[in-house]
C-alpha cells in the first residue's frame, strides 16, 4: 500500500476547473515531485491534499485513512505537513515562535526541544535570529525558516512547495541538499513541487509532469530528464 | 512638480488638497485648543488639583473602555471586521450582572459576605457575556466568514439591534439599579458608615492637594486595579501561551495557521470569548459605578470604547489599553481644562477621533496594521 494515495481529484475555485482529475502515488521514503508550468495545478495538488482547497471528486488515502474531506488541522494531525509556497512564514512572530507554531499538534516537550535544536543545528543563521520577528529575516532565512517550521511538526510526508523560489543560486544549493538530507538521514518522504525542474528531477525518485490540470507524463526521475518532450519544455532544451 | 515634504516623519503636506485643508484645520484646531488651556492654567481657573481630579476619574473610566476596546480590538485583528454588536455583549454582562447582585441583595447574601457576591456576580456578568458573544459568532457572523467585508458589518449592525430589541422585550425598557454596596476595609460597617476603614464600594473622600480640594473615591482604584490584572492575564495569554500564539498566527494568515494544525474556528471562537471575558468584567465594574442598567446601555461606552481602539491602532492590543485609558482621561480633564462644561465630554472624545484619523489614521501604535497593507 502507497503511503499517499490520489485518486482521480478533482477541485474547483469558483467556477475554474483547477485538477481535472489528478492520480499520483507516494511511497513511504521517496522523494516524488511534481513538474509543470504556472497554473499546470501543483501548488492546487498541494493544498488539495492538505485540505485548503478541498476536491470535489475523487478521493485521497493517506496512511490506509480517507482523508479527502477531513478539515486542514486534522489532515496535519495525520502527519501531512505543507511548507506552502512563497514560504509564509508568520511575520509578526519571533523566530521562535515560528517554530514552536510548527510543532503546534505536538505535546512531547522534550522531542520538541530535541527537534528545533536540530533545526538550528541545521540552520545556525536562525539560532542567531531566535528572538527577531519573522518579518525582518531576509529572503533565503526565512525559506530555513519555513522549512525548519515544517520539520518541527515531525512529518510522516513532507509536501514542499517551490522551496526555492526567488532565492541566490548558492541558497537553492543548500535548499536542496536540506530535501536530501532529510530523506536520506531522517528518511522523511517528500512530495516536492518545483519550478526548478532540472534540480528537482535530479534528486527525486520518481516525478509527475503537470499541464493545465492534468498529468501529462510520468516516470522516474532518470526517465523524464531524458524525454525529449519534457527537456523542450521544461528543461530549458538541450 | 510639487513634491512633497516630509514634516516630523509621517506627517506630509502633499499635492492632495483635500489632505492638506485637513492638515491645517486640525493644526489650527489643536493650537486653538492649546491656546485656551494654557491661558486657563495661567489665570487660574484650572489648577494642578482639577488636573489630579481629571486623571484620577479618566483612570477609572478609562479603564472600562480599555477593557471593552480589547473585544473590538481582538475580533479585529482576528476577522478584519468591526464587530459593532460588542456593545450589547457588554449591555448583557451588566444586565444579567444585575438579576445576580438583585437577588444576592434581596436575600441578605450581599449584605453577609459581600466580597464574595460581588465576585459571583462578576463571573455572572462575564459569563453572560460570553454566551452571547458566542451566539453571535455562531449565528451571525460564521455563515458569513468568506463574504465581503461589508456583509459582516451590517449583520453587525444588525445584531447590535437585534440584542438591544431582545433585551428590551424580556426585560421591559426602564432603566434597574444595582443595590447600593458597602464593602468596609479595616473598620466595621454600622448602617451605611465606614467606621474606622475605608469604604471601597461607597466611599468619598475630600483630599487636599496643592492648595485645592479634590473628591477620591477607593472605587476608581478599585476599577483601575481590576482592568489591570485583567489587562496583564489577556496580554500574557496571547504572549505567552501556545494557543495566544495560534491566535496570532491565526490573525495574521488563517490558511498558513491551519496548515499548523490550528483549528482556525475554535480560535476565532477564543477570541470572542476573550473580548466578552473582558467587556462583561467592565460591564459590571461599569454598573457597580454608574448603578443603572438598561437594554440601551451599551451604545455611548461601546462608541467610546471603539475610538479608543482607533485611538490606540485597531487590530493591536496594547494599543487598545493605552488607547481606552487615554480616552478616558483626556475626556474627563479636557473639557475643563478647556473651560467647557463637563456634559460635553462626548464632543471632546469624537473630536480627538477626529483629530486621530486626521494625523494619524493608524491609530498611535498602528505601525504594523500599515504594515500589513504594504
Amino acid at each position: 500500500m502507497s503511503l499517499l494515495e490520489v485518486h482521480d481529484i478533482h477541485t474547483y475555485y469558483g467556477k475554474i476547473h483547477a485538477l481535472k482529475g489528478i492520480s499520483l502515488t507516494v511511497e513511504k521514503g521517496e522523494i516524488v515531485t511534481l513538474i509543470g508550468g504556472n497554473g499546470a495545478g501543483k501548488t492546487t495538488t498541494l493544498n488539495t491534499i492538505s485540505g485548503i482547497t478541498p476536491a470535489a471528486e475523487g478521493y485521497i488515502i493517506f496512511e490506509g485513512k480517507d482523508i479527502t474531506r477531513a478539515p486542514a488541522h486534522q489532515i496535519v494531525s495525520f502527519g501531512v505537513i505543507q511548507s506552502p509556497e512563497g514560504r509564509k512564514i508568520f511575520t509578526r512572530l519571533t523566530v521562535r515562535e515560528n517554530l514552536e507554531m510548527g510543532a503546534f499538534i505536538r505535546k512531547d516537550l522534550a522531542k520538541i526541544a530535541r527537534d528545533m535544536e536540530y533545526v538550528f543545528h541545521r540552520f545556525p543563521r536562525l539560532k542567531e535570529r531566535i528572538n527577531q520577528l519573522g518579518g525582518t529575516l531576509s529572503g533565503g532565512e526565512q525559506q530555513m525558516l519555513a522549512i525548519g517550521r515544517a520539520l518541527m511538526a515531525s512529518p510522516h510526508l513532507l509536501l514542499l512547495d517551490e522551496p526555492s523560489m526567488g532565492l541566490a543560486p548558492m541558497l537553492v544549493e543548500e535548499i536542496f541538499n536540506v530535501i536530501q538530507y532529510l530523506n536520506g538521514e531522517s528518511g522523511t518522504t517528500i512530495l516536492l513541487v518545483e519550478q526548478n525542474a532540472t534540480k528537482a528531477l535530479e534528486i527525486a525518485a520518481r516525478g509527475y509532469v503537470l499541464q493545465s490540470g492534468y498529468i501529462t507524463h510520468r516516470g522516474t526521475g532518470a526517465e523524464l530528464q531524458h524525454d525529449p518532450t519534457i527537456i523542450e519544455a521544461y528543461l530549458g532544451g538541450h | 512638480m510639487l513634491k512633497s515634504i516630509p514634516i516630523a516623519g509621517r506627517l506630509r503636506f502633499g499635492n492632495d488638497p483635500v489632505q492638506t485643508f485637513l492638515y491645517m484645520a486640525g493644526g489650527a484646531l489643536l493650537l486653538f485648543f492649546a491656546f485656551i488651556a494654557v491661558r486657563n492654567t495661567l489665570t487660574g481657573a484650572y489648577g494642578i488639583d482639577d488636573f489630579l481630579q481629571g486623571i484620577v476619574l479618566g483612570l477609572a473610566q478609562g479603564s472600562i473602555y480599555a477593557l471593552i476596546a480589547l473585544g473590538y480590538t481582538l475580533v479585529y485583528g482576528v476577522l478584519m471586521m468591526i464587530n459593532f454588536a460588542h456593545s450589547e455583549v457588554f449591555m448583557g454582562g451588566a444586565y444579567i450582572g444585575f438579576f445576580a447582585i438583585n437577588a444576592f441583595h434581596e436575600s441578605g447574601f450581599l449584605a453577609e459576605n459581600t466580597l464574595v457576591a460581588l465576585l459571583i456576580t462578576m463571573a455572572i456578568g462575564m459569563l453572560a457575556s460570553v454566551i452571547l458573544a458566542v451566539l453571535l459568532e455562531r449565528i451571525a457572523y460564521r455563515p458569513l466568514r468568506n463574504a465581503p467585508r461589508l456583509v459582516p458589518l451590517i449583520t453587525a449592525i444588525g445584531a447590535s439591534i437585534t440584542l438591544q430589541q431582545i433585551f428590551l422585550r424580556l426585560f421591559g425598557g426602564g432603566t434597574r439599579s444595582y443595590p447600593v454596596v458597602s464593602l468596609c476595609i479595616g473598620g466595621t460597617l454600622q448602617g451605611t458608615t465606614c467606621e474606622g476603614g475605608i469604604d471601597i464600594m461607597q466611599g468619598r473622600y475630600q483630599v487636599e492637594v496643592f492648595g485645592g480640594e479634590i473628591v477620591i473615591r477607593p472605587l476608581y482604584f478599585v476599577i483601575f486595579f481590576i482592568a489591570l490584572i485583567l489587562m496583564a492575564a489577556l496580554w500574557f495569554f496571547v504572549q505567552r501561551t501556545k494557543v495566544g500564539k495560534a491566535m496570532r498566527a491565526v490573525a495574521e494568515d488563517k490558511n498558513t495557521a491551519a496548515l499548523m494544525g490550528v483549528n482556525v474556528d475554535r480560535v476565532i471562537v477564543l477570541t470572542f470569548v476573550l473580548g466578552a471575558l473582558m467587556a462583561g468584567a467592565a460591564a459590571v465594574l461599569f454598573a457597580l459605578y454608574n448603578r443603572q442598567v438598561s437594554p440601551f446601555m451599551g451604545f455611548t461606552p461601546g462608541v467610546k470604547a471603539f475610538t479608543a481602539a482607533v485611538l490606540g491602532g485597531i487590530g493591536n492590543v496594547p494599543g487598545a489599553m493605552a488607547g481606552g485609558v487615554l480616552l478616558g482621561v483626556i475626556e474627563s480633564a479636557a473639557p475643563q481644562m478647556l473651560g467647557l462644561p463637563s456634559q460635553l465630554e462626548d464632543v471632546v472624545a469624537f473630536g480627538v477621533l477626529v483629530l486621530i484619523l486626521i494625523f494619524r489614521p493608524t491609530g498611535i501604535f498602528g505601525e504594523v496594521l500599515a504594515k500589513k497593507k504594504a
